[in-house]
C-alpha cells in the first residue's frame, strides 16, 4: 500500500524493510501504549491508559472535552513525554524518543487546528514533509524544489489526500475542508505506518466529510489508524475499535457494537450530546 | 524572477563600477558600507530565514576583528588565506558555543540570552588585557594574498580592499542564496513557519538551527575580518550591542525575509546616518544625529511594513490591483 521507499533514505531504511516484511501479515499491533500516563502537576491527563493500534484497523478515542483525548496523541507521538508508562513501536521501546525520532521511525500525526505552512503551496507543505525522509541538508547545489524524490513524493502524497487540483494553491488560500485534508497529505508524505489523528472531521461540511470518511477508510489498509472525533456517527460508521475515555481514563474498549451496548459509556457519554 | 536578477545585476555593476567614478572618501564609505552589508546578510540568515531574532550578533563581528589583529604576527604580513579562516573560525566557534546553549530558549528569553553572550564578550575584550581595553587595538601590517613572490592582493591598497570586499559580498550573497533553495534552507523556512510541525514531520531542529547559527557567525566573522583590516584597528565598541542593535535595524529597513532586503537596508541606514551627521544640512543640530536618525527609522518601518524591498510590490500594486491571494 504504502508507495516505494527512496533508496537514497538511508536512516529509515531498515525499518522500512522492517515493515514491508511484516506487511502481509494479518492485523498485528504496530504501536502499543501500556498504562501510559501524563500528568500536568497534580492534574492527571492521561491516566494509566492502554491501547493497541494495529494495521488495517481504525481505532477510535472519544470521550467529552477534556478526557485527555488530545494529550493522549500528544504523548504517543513523542510532543509532550510521558509521566509513566510505555510505548512500544513494532516492539522496541519508544518511550523515552523525542518526537523528531519517532516521526523518521513511522509515526505520523495531524493537528487538531491546521497547523501547515501558510505561506508556502499545497506542494511545498508536501514536499517539505516529504523531505523529512531524506534531509540531506548537506547537499546544497540541488534546489529543494526540483528534488527528486521528495518532489514526487509530496505529489503523490498532495493526491493521494484528493489535492492534485490546488498543488500550487497557497496553503493559506485553502477551504477548510482542503486545509484538513492538506493535513492528512502532510502526515502521509513522511511515509508513517501509524496515523495518530486529531480531529479531521472538526468544522467539515457534510461533503467534505464523506470524502475524508472514505479516504481514512482507505489509508486503514496500509496503516494502524488512531482517530480522535467527537462527530459519534462518523466514529460509528468508520472504527473497527473504539476506546471510551473518561477523566483521563479508558472507561471501556471494544467494538463499535460493544461500546453503543455498554452501560457505562451510555450514562457518562453516549447519552450527552455532543457539541 | 528576472526583475530580480536584473535588479541584482545592476546593483553589482554599479558597485563594480563605483571607485571609477569617486574619490577615496567615496571608495572608503562604499566599501564599509559593504561589509555592513555583509553582516546584516549574516543576520538575514537568522532573523528573515529561520525566524531566530539574534540580538547578539556583534560578538561574532567583534571577535573575529580581534582575532584578526592578535593573530598577525607582529611587524610582518600575515597570509590572508591563513588569517581569514582563523578569524571566522574564532567567530563560528564563538557561535557554536552561544548557540548551543541559547538556542534551547524561545522568542524573548533567545533574544536576552543572546544579548548576555555578546555581553559577556564584551566585556571580556574591555576589561581584560587580552583586548587592550578601551583603546583597542592597531593592526600595522594588513594582510596579503601571495604566492612566492607574486603578491595577488594586498589589503593596505584601498582599491584592492574595495574590491576584496565586494567579492566577499558577492560571495556571500551566491552562497546564502544557494542555500536558501535547498533542501537545508527550505527546512530553515519551515522552522520558522511552524516549528513544531518540522519536529512532527520528523525534523530534529536543534541541529538545524545550531547549524544556521555557526553559519552566520561565521558568515558575522567575515564581516569582522573585513572591517578591521580595512580601518587596521578594532576596539571594543565593535562588540557593543549598539552594533548588534543596527544591523537588526538594517535588515527591518531592508525588508525582513529577503537577501537584497539586508543589503539595501545596509546602504539606507549608512546614508541615513551620513544625512543626519552633515553638518552643511543641519547644522549645530547634526550633532544631535541620532535623533533625527531614530526618527526617520521610525517613520519608515511606520510607513513601510515590509521594509524598502516592498515598495516596488506596492508600486506594482497600485498599478494593477492583483486578485488576493496570500503571498
Amino acid at each position: 500500500m504504502s508507495p516505494a521507499r527512496p533508496p537514497e533514505g538511508a536512516d529509515s531504511r531498515s525499518e522500512g524493510q522492517a515493515r514491508s516484511a511484516k506487511g502481509a501479515s494479518l492485523p498485528q499491533t504496530v504501536l502499543r501504549a501500556r498504562e501510559v500516563t501524563r500528568r500536568f502537576g497534580g492534574l492527571v491527563a492521561v491516566d494509566r491508559v492502554s491501547i493497541d493500534l494495529e494495521r488495517g484497523r481504525l481505532h477510535a478515542v472519544i470521550g467529552t472535552n477534556g478526557a485527555g483525548k488530545s494529550t493522549l496523541i500528544n504523548v504517543l507521538s513523542g510532543e509532550l513525554p510521558a509521566s509513566g508508562g510505555s510505548v512500544e513501536l513494532r516492539g522496541q521501546d519508544i518511550t523515552r524518543w523525542p518526537q523528531p525520532r519517532r516521526a523518521r521511525a513511522g509515526v505520523g500525526r495531524s493537528y487538531q487546528r491546521s497547523t501547515v505552512f501558510p505561506r508556502f503551496t499545497v506542494l511545498e507543505n508536501c514536499r517539505l514533509a516529504a523531505q523529512s525522509r531524506h534531509q540531506r541538508p548537506w547537499s546544497l547545489w540541488t534546489a529543494a524544489a526540483t528534488c527528486a524524490v521528495s518532489l514526487p513524493a509530496g505529489r503523490d502524497a498532495a493526491a493521494r489526500a484528493g489535492l492534485a487540483d490546488v498543488l500550487h494553491t497557497p496553503a493559506a488560500a485553502l477551504s477548510h475542508g482542503q486545509r484538513r485534508q492538506l493535513e492528512i497529505a502532510m502526515c502521509l508524505a513522511t511515509e508513517p505506518e501509524v496515523l495518530l489523528l486529531d480531529e479531521p472531521l472538526a468544522g467539515m461540511g457534510a461533503e467534505e466529510t464523506e470524502r475524508m470518511l472514505a479516504l481514512l477508510s482507505e489509508l486503514k489498509a496500509g496503516h494502524a489508524i488512531a482517530l480522535v472525533e467527537h462527530d459519534m456517527d462518523a466514529v460509528f460508521r468508520v472504527a473497527d475499535v473504539i476506546t471510551v475515555m473518561v477523566n483521563g481514563a479508558v472507561l471501556a474498549s471494544g467494538t463499535p457494537q460493544a461500546v453503543r451496548a455498554n452501560h457505562e459509556v451510555q450514562a457518562a457519554y453516549l447519552g450527552v450530546e455532543e457539541t | 524572477m528576472n526583475a530580480r536578477i536584473v535588479s541584482v545585476l545592476v546593483g553589482v555593476l554599479a558597485l563594480a563600477v563605483w571607485p571609477l567614478v569617486t574619490g577615496s572618501f567615496g571608495i572608503d564609505f562604499v566599501a564599509k558600507t559593504m561589509i555592513y552589508a555583509i553582516f546584516a546578510l549574516s543576520l538575514e540568515l537568522l532573523v528573515g530565514t529561520t525566524g531566530l531574532v539574534c540580538f547578539g550578533q556583534a560578538a561574532f563581528f567583534g571577535l573575529a576583528g580581534y582575532a584578526a589583529v592578535k593573530l598577525s604576527p607582529e611587524g610582518a604580513t600575515a597570509a590572508l588565506l591563513w588569517l581569514l579562516p582563523m578569524a571566522m573560525g574564532v567567530a563560528a566557534l564563538y557561535a557554536l558555543f552561544m548557540g548551543a546553549l541559547s538556542l534551547r530558549t524561545k522568542g524573548v528569553y533567545f533574544i536576552m540570552v543572546t544579548l548576555a553572550f555578546a555581553q559577556m564578550a564584551y566585556y571580556v575584550v574591555h576589561d581584560t588585557p587580552l583586548g587592550g581595553g578601551t583603546d583597542g587595538i592597531y593592526l600595522y601590517v594588513k594582510p596579503v594574498l601571495a604566492f612566492g613572490s607574486i603578491t595577488l592582493i594586498d589589503l593596505d591598497k584601498p582599491l584592492a580592499m574595495y574590491y576584496f570586499v565586494l567579492g566577499s559580498l558577492l560571495a556571500v550573497f551566491g552562497f546564502l542564496a544557494l542555500l536558501l533553495r535547498s533542501r537545508f534552507g527550505r527546512a530553515l523556512a519551515g522552522i520558522k513557519a511552524n516549528e513544531a510541525r518540522m519536529r512532527a514531520a520528523g525534523f530534529s531542529t536543534y541541529p538545524y538551527k545550531l547549524a544556521a547559527f555557526v553559519l552566520s557567525g561565521a558568515i558575522a566573522g567575515l564581516s569582522g575580518f573585513l572591517f578591521a583590516v580595512k580601518d587596521g584597528f578594532v576596539n571594543p565598541e565593535l562588540l557593543s550591542w549598539h552594533q548588534s542593535g543596527a544591523v537588526l535595524i538594517m535588515i527591518i529597513l531592508g525588508g525582513l525575509g529577503h537577501l537584497r532586503g539586508a543589503v539595501i537596508g545596509a546602504f539606507a541606514y549608512a546614508l541615513l546616518q551620513e544625512f543626519f551627521k552633515s553638518e552643511a544640512i543641519f547644522g549645530a543640530f547634526a550633532k544631535h544625529w541620532l535623533l533625527g536618525m531614530g526618527l526617520a527609522i521610525i517613520a519608515c518601518v511606520a510607513l513601510l511594513p515590509r521594509g524598502l524591498i516592498g515598495v516596488t510590490d506596492r508600486l506594482k500594486a497600485r498599478r494593477a490591483p492583483q486578485p488576493v491571494q496570500a503571498t
